[in-house]
């Protein structure tokens, strides 16, 4: 143990948290991805050192108070507007570095029209997407990315297609707009996809200062309250199911 | 022995006992203790901190950033 006691000091620090990220401890239910993108987009932050000129505009659902955890300046939209917000934003402030941070039920569901539309302008935004595939704040209720069969509180029995239609792949369909510049799909489950989602958003912001168009960046995460499974199954859970309907890499880079 | 050494300290107080950190060390050096913190949660702590070689995998996927991980840059040899 006094060999474990002489490594910490602080000259021997490999990993700790960035100072932009404040200390509020997050709200966010145990092993919820938000809370390791929220870190990897105040590493970015740190790293490009733009947290002086970075404006967030944070969603409406679980992500609403990520106002209270990354230090930057931010707005907070109505449900979904946050595309539409930030193309004011970067519009009116074009010298600033501007991105949504927005869950499935905010892009792709209730703000689907702001969504295509700011992505076909090819708005020089960097829009963050996290794809859990239910609505995890109000409760666990079917989202348009819940997977076929997959249970929630609005379909106890499983997502019926025949009903409810299939999943919408809206980053693929992004993909197809002149607009966008880059389009991923990347997860936080795993050591290694937590370091690609970090380039992935490293390039989404290098992106923006090189004036290219919109840059999407979605996680495929877990929601392990509304999935009913701890964070560990959740995410084994995730690779088993929502992998092969949201396969992950690079959709467009140009 | 030329095989790094690293620890960590998990903040246990913000520590929400998840257990990701758990399945991603590649040593099995983290586990969750059997006693709670504040919140009522089992916080992750250092079960075989002689095994950690301070690969920081433990701080990356930490949803709460509560671990710091350190590693010795060059181990003294006794």
């Amino acid at each position: 143990m006094s060999e474990t006691n002489s490594i910490i000091s602080p000259e021997n620090i490999v990993y700790k948290k960035s100072p932009v990220l404040l200390d509020n401890t997050m709200h966010y239910c145990p092993g919820c991805s938000h809370g390791t993108v929220h870190k990897l987009i105040a590493e970015v932050i740190e790293e490009m050192g733009v947290q002086d000129i970075t404006i967030g505009v944070a969603p409406v659902g679980c992500s609403v108070l990520a106002y209270n955890y990354i230090d930057v300046d931010w707005q907070e939209a109505a449900h979904g507007r946050a595309p539409a917000l930030a193309t004011g934003i970067k519009r009116l402030l074009p010298e600033k570095v501007v991105f949504s941070y927005q869950g499935d039920g905010d892009l792709a569901a209730i703000g689907t029209a702001e969504t295509i539309h700011a992505c076909n302008r090819g708005e020089n935004i960097v829009m963050v997407f996290i794809n859990n595939g239910i609505y995890g704040m109000t409760g666990g209720q079917m989202a348009p990315t819940t997977l076929p069969g997959m249970k929630a509180a609005t379909c106890p029995q499983g997502r019926d297609v025949s009903h409810d239609g299939m999943p919408i792949k809206i980053s693929d369909l992004l993909a197809q707009l002149p607009g966008t510049c880059y389009v991923t799909r990347q997860a936080v489950h795993t050591p290694a996809n937590v370091r690609k989602t970090k380039k992935a958003l490293r390039k989404a912001f290098e992106n923006q200062l090189a004036n290219k168009g919109t840059s999407l960046v979605e996680v495929v995460a877990t929601c392990n309250s509304g999935w009913k499974m701890n964070p560990v199954q959740s995410n084994e859970w995730m690779e088993e199911n929502m992998f092969p309907m949201y396969p992950l890499g690079d959709l467009k880079d140009e | 022995m030329a095989k790094a050494k690293g620890a960590i300290v998990v903040d246990t107080a913000a520590c929400k006992g998840c257990g990701v950190c758990v399945t991603a060390c590649p040593t099995k050096v983290i586990e969750l203790a059997a006693e709670v913190n504040g919140k009522g949660y089992h916080y992750a702590y250092m079960a075989n901190p002689e095994s950690c070689i301070g690969c920081s995998n433990c701080g990356i996927v930490c949803p709460d950033t509560c671990i710091t991980v350190y590693r010795a840059k060059a181990v003294a040899t006794a």
